[in-house]
């Protein structure tokens, strides 16, 4: 679904953060991309999600090159890959629920079209009690649920996830972790950037590594 | 070192098997072990309310907005309604002075005043653009000196010249020229004063006075206008998280621009009214206090300056077109503001 081919990447006249950068995303994969802090994972990220454009190589994203894809084709894109914030990203004047919504709601649908699904996925996060509350007073683990349901709300073909455990605590990213195998095995491909070595030790999973702004890959 | 990914983690590959629903399908997501459903409150049931709204309605800086608004139109609209008030007065100034002209005739040793009076008064009234000619009799002309002679005065015992007020029709004047050589040629004394010298220095003043106060509403709109635009960027800054958020979730640049733009609109249209209307307050209160004190000397005073102290059709007119003005400018900013801002986001999608 995308394919990275001898990318790299510099801000500016700056030295290049990513180096000759090649690998795809395949349907229903699951991978976790871990490196040093500083080594590049968010930009490589952004770059998945489309906020970046590389400075060299090729990207090709659901088999559009992405130097050709337009301004008016990026959301329709986007809505297929959904992005779960280290930081969440979450509109604190609108419930979870509506957070949830968003995606949908900003498509102009109707909510009486959703409504089950929100609630349904909302529960299946594990905050069916916490629907109609401020993200102000939810914990961090439960904005990160909050974040998750609503990078999935679209059903999206591929997720990414930066350091999606990297404010709860143990128990809570096993439970995360499980959510987003199980999610996997309903058909999305999953990335998981993170630092966490106990997290990735916990599955059997592709290990895409940078370093130095270069990727190593671990099937 | 790279190889081909495998298809799922653990398990090597999903085991349900089953078609993942994609996008606009319903979802068929699976039941997370161990993941526990907690109750579901009431209120999920009742959920009949109305959506927040995407852009907040009610943050600091969406009041202090509101109110540098509200100041900034009252204080444009104070301007334009002086600038009108000025205009009109100054209008009325030159339009009364150049309505009139007045014959003066100097007593002399066994002149004939009053027959010289009629005289001169028949001549001009066959004047064509000459509505009228009056004879300022003795007494009026008694009261005229009175402030300075005092009163009970005679004035067959002074030798004070008598005057023959000439209306005239403003917009077919008559000949002065001529008019002045008829009335001298039979007449002796007499002389005619057009009040074109008078005229002339009203018209000039009234034109510079209407320029330095068109000059002042300018620079009153311009501030406003300015003041109008930071203060919106300045609001919208605070909300530069959402519009990342609906850019991030696949929300398009007219959708964004859309929500914003409303509710700006709304904030502006809620300050430049409670501007315009408090404009309006005061205005109506000034004509008020002059219409209820017209005999007393202070409003004698300003209403000899300003007439009736009212701006006018044209002026409350011109408050409504502020009003408008300033939340169409309101609205504007913010639609280029979030333009610019999603251009930002994508000139860094550029790298």
């Amino acid at each position: 679904m995308i394919r990275f081919e001898n990318v790299g990447l510099r801000y500016g006249m700056g030295p290049e953060i990513l180096r000759d950068i090649s690998f795809q995303l395949p349907e229903r994969s699951f991978q976790f991309l871990t490196g040093p802090s500083g080594a590049g994972k968010t930009t490589l990220l952004r770059l998945l999600f489309m906020s970046l454009k590389p400075t060299r190589g090729l990207i090709t994203v659901f088999g559009k090159d992405r130097t050709q894809i337009t301004r008016a084709e990026l959301p329709h894109l986007r809505r297929r890959i959904g992005v779960v914030f280290q930081d969440f990203r979450l509109l604190d004047h609108m419930t979870t629920w509506e957070n949830v919504a968003l995606p949908l709601r900003i498509r102009g649908r109707e909510e009486s079209g959703y409504r089950n699904d929100v609630t349904e996925l909302l529960k299946w996060v594990g905050l069916g009690d916490r629907m109609h509350v401020l993200p102000p007073v939810l914990s961090g683990g439960e904005k990160q649920r909050a974040a998750i349901a609503r990078a999935l709300i679209e059903q999206p073909e591929i997720l990414l996830a930066d350091e999606p455990t990297g404010n709860v605590d143990p128990p809570l990213a096993r439970r995360l972790l499980r959510l987003f195998i199980e999610l996997n095995r309903s058909g999305t491909a999953v990335l998981i950037a993170t630092h966490d070595l106990s997290l990735m030790n916990q599955v059997d999973a592709r290990r895409m590594i940078l370093s130095d702004g270069r990727l190593d890959i671990y099937d | 070192m790279t190889r081909p990914p495998q298809a799922a983690p653990g398990t090597k590959a999903p085991k349900d098997g089953g078609k993942a629903s994609r996008v606009g399908e319903t979802p068929r997501l699976p039941k997370l072990p161990d993941m526990p459903v907690r109750a579901i409150p009431r209120i999920l049931n009742t959920r009949a309310r109305r959506p927040t709204p995407i852009v907040p309605s009610g943050n600091v800086a969406g009041r202090a907005l509101i109110f540098v608004i509200a100041i900034m139109t009252f204080l444009s609209c104070l301007t334009l309604g002086a600038v009108t008030l000025v205009r009109d007065t100054a209008s009325t100034w030159q339009s009364q002075i150049a309505r009139e002209a007045t014959i003066q005739i100097r007593p002399e040793d066994g002149f004939d005043m009053d027959a010289a009076l009629a005289k001169a008064a028949a001549i001009a009234e066959g004047f064509d653009g000459v509505r009228s000619a009056e004879i300022v009799d003795r007494e009026a002309t008694a009261r005229l000196l009175e402030p300075w002679l005092g009163s009970g005065l005679d004035i067959d015992e002074l030798p004070v010249p008598r005057l023959v007020v000439v209306t005239i029709n403003e917009r077919n004047p008559p000949d002065f020229n001529a008019m002045r050589q008829a009335l001298t040629g039979a007449v002796e004394h007499l002389s005619l004063d057009d009040h074109r010298a008078w005229v002339d220095r009203l018209v000039s003043m009234a034109r510079t006075t209407v320029a330095i106060g068109m000059a002042v509403l300018a620079l009153m709109l311009a501030a406003t206008v300015l003041t109008v635009v930071f203060a919106t960027r300045g609001a919208m800054a605070g909300n530069a998280h959402i519009i990342e958020v609906l850019h991030f979730v696949g929300a398009e640049g007219k959708f964004i621009a859309v929500e914003f733009r409303s509710h700006f609109l709304s904030v502006g249209m809620k300050g430049a009214a409670i501007g315009g209307a408090l404009a309006v307050l005061v205005f109506l209160l000034i004509s008020w206090w002059t219409a209820s004190n017209l005999a007393t000397p202070q409003a004698d005073q300003a209403t000899a300056l300003f007439g009736t102290f009212g701006i006018g059709i044209p002026g409350y007119l011109g408050v409504i077109a502020v009003v408008i003005l300033i939340s169409l400018l309101t609205a504007l900013t913010t639609h280029f503001t979030v333009l610019s801002h999603l251009n930002d986001l994508d000139a860094t999608s550029s790298g």
